[in-house]
Formats: C-alpha cells, sequence, structure tokens
C-alpha cells in the first residue's frame, strides 16, 4: 500500500476547443514524490492538461484538488494555489526586460511580498542549485537556451511549490542544450520534488520517471512505470508510437 | 435643449460653409506638399553635392517650426515684406503645404532608397536614362508604397487647419467662434465644430483607404519604412 | 540686421515667453504620458464598456483640432461654473490631446509584448494587475519611446497654441515684440529659431533616456 501523501487529484477533466474535445475524461492521482512523464503525438491535449491544473486553461468539466482544497472554480484564490503549483514553458517566457536574478525574485517580491534582500537571496541560491550564479546579472537575450530554461526552473522553484509542471521543456532547445536541463530535472526529481512533465525525452523518462502516462485522443491509453511500459505495452498504438520516437531519438531503452 | 438644437440648426449652414475652406486648404497643402515632396526627395537622393544638404535644412526647419509661428511668419512678415498680397487662405495653403512637402519628401526618400539601386541598374543596363528610370520604374513603385503615409498627413493636416484661424481664415474653427462671440454659447457651438471636424476625419480615411485599395500592387508594400 | 536691437530688445521679452513654455511643456509631459498609459491600458486589459470609452476618447481627441479643444476647455467650461486660467486650460488641453496620441503607440507596444510573458506571470501566481504593471507595461513601455518621443517634441510645437488664450509664452512674447517694432520677419525668424533648438535639445535629451533604459535584447 502506498502511504506517501496524494498531492494533486485529477478527476475527469474534459475540455473542448471549438468542435474538437482535446480532452476526454482524464482522471489520475499523483503521490508525492512522483515523476510522471505524459507522452503522446501533438494534440492529444498533453499540455492542455497540464494547463488545466493551474487554471491557466478553464476545463470544460471535472476536477482537480491540491491536496485536499478544490483547484477548479477556485476563482479568486487560484493565485494562492498557482504559487504552489511550479510551471515551466517550452518556450521559458522569461521576461525579457530583467535579469535572471531579477526573473527569479520578482514573483517573490510581488506575490510572495518577501522583503527585497530576503527574495535576492533566495533567488541566488536558486540560481546556484541550477548552475547559472555567474550569469545572474545577465538578460534574457543574453543566454542560451539551455541556460535560459535553467533560470526558468530557478524562477519556479524558488515559489517552493508542492508540485512543478514542465510542459516540453527541452522542444525549443538545440539537441546540445537539452542535456543540461534535463541533468536539472533529474536533479530535481531523485531530490524527491513530485513532478509532471510532458515530453519526447524518452531517455530521461525510462530513466527518471516511475509513470509513463500515454496519451491518445484526449484519453489515457496506457499508463505503467517505464520498464513496463516500454517493454510491454499492452496497446498496438503505444508500441507504434514508441516505436516512431525510437526511430526519431534513437534507442529508448537505453536510460541516458 | 430645444434652443439648444434650435441654436445649433440656425447657425449650422455658415459654420458648414467652413468645411468647404478647411477642405480646400486640406487637400491644396496635401497636393502641394506631395509634388514639391516628391521632387524633393528625389532630389535628396539623386541631385548632386550641395542640394542633398539644402534640403535636409529645409525638412529639418519645416518640420521643426510650429504651425501658428510658421503662419505669423508668412503673414505678418515674409509676405507683406515680399510685397505680396495673398489672401489668408492662400498664405496659409502655402505655409501647410511647404510644411507638408517636408514630412511627405522624408517619406518618399524612404521608399526611394529602400526600392534598391538594383531597379535603377536594371533600367539603365535597359538603356534608360535616369530621368526615364526615375519616371517610369522608381516613381510609380514609390507612390505606392507612400500612399498609406497620407492616411497619417490627412487627419494631421486636417486638425492643423483650425490654427489658421489665427490669421482669420474663414474655415470651420473660426466661423464657430465667430458664432460664439455672436450667441454667447459656446458649449453647444464648439461641440457642433468638434463633430464636424469628426466626421471630416472619419470621411476622408474611408476614401483614402478606398484609393490605397485600388492602387495595391500584390505582394507590394512589404518594404515597409 | 541689428544685433544690438536682438539682443537687447527682442531677446529678454522671448526669454520670458520662453520660459512660460517650459513651464507649459513640464506641466504637460508627464501627465500626458500617465494618460497615454491609463487610457491604452483600459483598452487592452479593461472590460468591453471600459475598452469602448477609451476607444472612444482617443476617436474623439485625435480627430479634433488642439485649438478646438483649447477653446472649448476655456470658452466654453464657464458655461457650466468651471473657470480657468489661460494657463490651465492650455495645460488641460495638451494632456487630454497627448494622452490621445500616447495611448496609440502605448497600445501598439502592449499588444507586441509576446503574449507568453503574461501567461509565466500568472502561473507564478501574480495577479493581472500584477502582472500588466510588472511584466507587461517595462517592456511595452521601453518599445513605445520613440513614439512617445515624437509626441512630446509635437507638445512641444503645440505648446505655441496656448496663445490663442492669451497665455503669454514664446510665440505670443514674439508677437508682442515684432508688433512693437514692427519688425515681423525678424523676430519670428528667432522665434521659429528657438523652438528648433528646442526641440533638437529635447530629441536629444530623448534619445540619451532611451538609451539608459535600454535592456538587451528588447528588440523594437
Amino acid at each position: 500500500m502506498d502511504n506517501r501523501e496524494i498531492i494533486l487529484t485529477v478527476d475527469d477533466i474534459h475540455k473542448k476547443y471549438g468542435n474538437t474535445e482535446v480532452l476526454r475524461g482524464i482522471s489520475f492521482e499523483v503521490r508525492k514524490g512522483d515523476t510522471k512523464v505524459f507522452i503522446g503525438s501533438s494534440g492529444t491535449g498533453k499540455s492542455t492538461l497540464l494547463r488545466c491544473i493551474n487554471q491557466l486553461t478553464i476545463p470544460d468539466s471535472g476536477k482537480i484538488w491540491l491536496h485536499d482544497e478544490e483547484v477548479t472554480h477556485s476563482q479568486k484564490s487560484i493565485n494562492y494555489f498557482r504559487q504552489k503549483i511550479g510551471m515551466v514553458f517550452q518556450n521559458f517566457n522569461l521576461f525579457d526586460h530583467l535579469s535572471a536574478v531579477r526573473n527569479v525574485e520578482i514573483a517573490l517580491i510581488k506575490v510572495r511580498k518577501m522583503p527585497k534582500k530576503e527574495a535576492r537571496e533566495k533567488a541566488m541560491e536558486e540560481l546556484r542549485r541550477v548552475g547559472l550564479e555567474p550569469q545572474a546579472n545577465l538578460y534574457p537575450a543574453e543566454l542560451s537556451g539551455g541556460q535560459a530554461q535553467r533560470v526558468s526552473i530557478a524562477r519556479a522553484l524558488a515559489m517552493e511549490p508542492d508540485i512543478m509542471l514542465f510542459d516540453e521543456p527541452t522542444s525549443a532547445l538545440d539537441p546540445e542544450l537539452t542535456g543540461e536541463v534535463l541533468a536539472v530535472m533529474k536533479d530535481l526529481s531523485k531530490n524527491g520534488m513530485t513532478m509532471l512533465v510532458v515530453t519526447h525525452e524518452m531517455g530521461f523518462a525510462c530513466s527518471v520517471a516511475n509513470e509513463i502516462i500515454f496519451m491518445e485522443q484526449g484519453k489515457i491509453l496506457e499508463s505503467g512505470p517505464p520498464e513496463q511500459l516500454v517493454r510491454n505495452p499492452r496497446y498496438d498504438r503505444t508500441k507504434q508510437f514508441l516505436f516512431k520516437l525510437g526511430e526519431l531519438y534513437g534507442d529508448i531503452g537505453r536510460s541516458q | 435643449m430645444t434652443d439648444t438644437l434650435q441654436l445649433i440648426a440656425s447657425n449650422l449652414p455658415f459654420i458648414l460653409k467652413g468645411s468647404l475652406v478647411t477642405l480646400r486648404l486640406v487637400f491644396s497643402a496635401l497636393g502641394l506638399g506631395f509634388i514639391l515632396g516628391l521632387f524633393l526627395a528625389v532630389g535628396q537622393v539623386y541631385a548632386p553635392k550641395p542640394f542633398p544638404r539644402i534640403i535636409s535644412l529645409y525638412v529639418w526647419f519645416f518640420r521643426g517650426i510650429p504651425n501658428l509661428v510658421l503662419l505669423f511668419l508668412f503673414y505678418f512678415g515674409l509676405f507683406p515684406l515680399l510685397g505680396l498680397d495673398f489672401t489668408p487662405l492662400m498664405i496659409a495653403i502655402i505655409a501647410f503645404g511647404l510644411r507638408s512637402s517636408a514630412y511627405q519628401s522624408q517619406i518618399f526618400r524612404g521608399c526611394i532608397r529602400s526600392l534598391g539601386s538594383g531597379q535603377m541598374m536594371a533600367a539603365r543596363s535597359l538603356g534608360m536614362t535616369n530621368i526615364q528610370a526615375i519616371k517610369s520604374i522608381i516613381l510609380p513603385q514609390a507612390l505606392r508604397i507612400a500612399i498609406p503615409g497620407w492616411s497619417n498627413e490627412y487627419p494631421i493636416l486636417l486638425t492643423d487647419s483650425a490654427v489658421s484661424y489665427a490669421i482669420g481664415v474663414m474655415e470651420i474653427l473660426t466661423r464657430g467662434s465667430l458664432t460664439v462671440s455672436r450667441t454667447y454659447q459656446p458649449m453647444p457651438i464648439y461641440l457642433t465644430c468638434a463633430v464636424i471636424f469628426i466626421l471630416l476625419n472619419y470621411g476622408g480615411m474611408k476614401i483614402l483607404h478606398h484609393v490605397e485599395n485600388r492602387v495595391r500592387i500584390p505582394g507590394f508594400g512589404n518594404t515597409e519604412m | 540686421m541689428d544685433l544690438v536691437f536682438i539682443t537687447d530688445v527682442v531677446l529678454p521679452p522671448l526669454m520670458a515667453g520662453l520660459v512660460v513654455t517650459l513651464k507649459l511643456i513640464a506641466c504637460s509631459v508627464p501627465f500626458g504620458l500617465i494618460a497615454g498609459i491609463l487610457i491604452a491600458t483600459g483598452r487592452v486589459y479593461g472590460n468591453p464598456l471600459v475598452s469602448f470609452a477609451c476607444s472612444a476618447y482617443v476617436v474623439i481627441f485625435k480627430g479634433t483640432p488642439l485649438l478646438m479643444l483649447l477653446f472649448l476647455i476655456y470658452f466654453g467650461l464657464p458655461s457650466v461654473g468651471i473657470t480657468l486660467e489661460p494657463f490651465t486650460a492650455a495645460v488641460i488641453g495638451f494632456i487630454v490631446c497627448n494622452g490621445a496620441y500616447n495611448s496609440e503607440y502605448i497600445r501598439g507596444a502592449i499588444q507586441s509584448v509576446k503574449s507568453g510573458q503574461m501567461v509565466a506571470a500568472l502561473a507564478l501566481g501574480m495577479t493581472r494587475r500584477e502582472a500588466i504593471l510588472n511584466v507587461v507595461l517595462p517592456q511595452a513601455l521601453r518599445r513605445a519611446i520613440p513614439g512617445i518621443s515624437n509626441e512630446i517634441i509635437y507638445l512641444i510645437k503645440y505648446s505655441s497654441l496656448a496663445y490663442m488664450l492669451t497665455c503669454i509664452e514664446l510665440t505670443g512674447a514674439g508677437k508682442i515684440v515684432a508688433s512693437r517694432y514692427f519688425r515681423f520677419t525678424l523676430v519670428f525668424l528667432i522665434v521659429g529659431i528657438i523652438y528648433l533648438i528646442l526641440i533638437t535639445i529635447a530629441g536629444k535629451i530623448l534619445s540619451l533616456i532611451e538609451k539608459k533604459l535600454e535592456v538587451p535584447g528588447l528588440i523594437r
């Protein structure tokens, strides 16, 4: 019996865009320390799902609980929840007019109302954690893609979230730069952070995730621990998808 | 309320006559600015040594001097000095026209330059003289790029035309003010003037967009300034 | 051309007028900028009613002559009980008009800030207000600097209209001196040159400010 605390409960989420139903009843549970990786073809609603969790997108129906507080329908107090849910975007979305350290500290100052000195210290600490202390005063335009993404991870971590959501964090990066970001994410996972990751990086998934969830046409088709899903997928569709991924990214059975 | 409406109604013809003067002023200035601006632009890009500098000076002067000062300079100073007995309207047209030419010349200049020396080279290699090339190749393209710039000049000239009140041109604002001094009802009268200006603005812009669409070349106009 | 005449008779009153001009500008520019920001933000982020009101504001005050607005304020308001001094009426007119033009530049700039910026700010838990103030506006305002600078230059030139409300600024002072001594061409040429110098200096200062606020990578 898994005694770990349940951090997130997602219950029957539906979302339609125009005539296309992108999410058709997604339900799952996330426990403390889990690293769940979502895979599937583009347009199967994985990013939409993540955005529903922190209500950047409002689902048409279904509920989401963080610990035992309901996130959906929370309207006014959504910011309270957003502080506890960290998000890392495919395009980093760093604030272009602020240096790296200012990017990390701004939410601490404005949202957490931390005094400036304390915020600066915390920000520098987070930058140190992702290995970017020397770049603290550089602006986003002066950073490489991998550095920028690491700053955005530091920015999300600084808020000390209960759960981190990663929306294709390495898809916009040159291949040589994905390694540094995945290393940071691996570290996070090993240190017990609860993470939901949407990615194509199967190497990462296999070595770090404790569950891989395969989504197809708005539903969860199959899910399970990496060894089981990758070696012995139950559905043909899953097999097909993994095969395609393998063609593109190389042998996925091997962990990075 | 009905008194006010009656007041406006009875004075409207007088004020509306001013819009004819306003439009005459605006379009004459626009036209003068266009022809002169084109000439200046070509001069700035293609003329021999001292001219580009002189033209730059001209542009700097006429873009920087306030409308009111220019009108005063011409009406009280320069024209009497030169013995020219022009009506206030004529002087206003010349003043605003010269000013518009300064602005328009810069738009044209940008276009002529952005068209690239390539076009000029191609024309010359076919045996055209400079003047022929400018007339048949450069200008037609430059014009089509420049017309959107008029969407800018028109509202500016329209609202600036009211400044000619200062030298007694009988346009909308002047007539409005005369009406006010007669009837002592500034609010309704000036509000009426405002509505007239807004309508002229809107109407003029519609016409300009129509013209723009008529002369558009597909795929062109992305050599934006 | 009598140099002594220029320096002893013409320049002193012109300088006094120039001081008034500078005061007019100093009062109008900051509030015109604030007005522009408020109108632009209202238009982009406000509810439909606010957005419509802001759009209407822009259409009205860009579409009517500044001089007419000044007359409306100075001559019209007394009939509803508000009597203003020429200087004040002029400043109010300048702010309202300048605000309308500024708001167009700022609105364009706001719309050019990538939507991802807002999304990231919200994801961190900022309210829309905090996101607008701390993330969108700092970038939008930097991008709007060229447009706003342009409008400030216009304001310097249009300050001459304050004379039509009997506020004796530079142009008014010029008219008075010129009329007294019948030296219209000379005096108005000098007045014109002073304005040209003013806007050249203003242009340089605005360039410096733009450089100072520059952030690497915030391409316009």
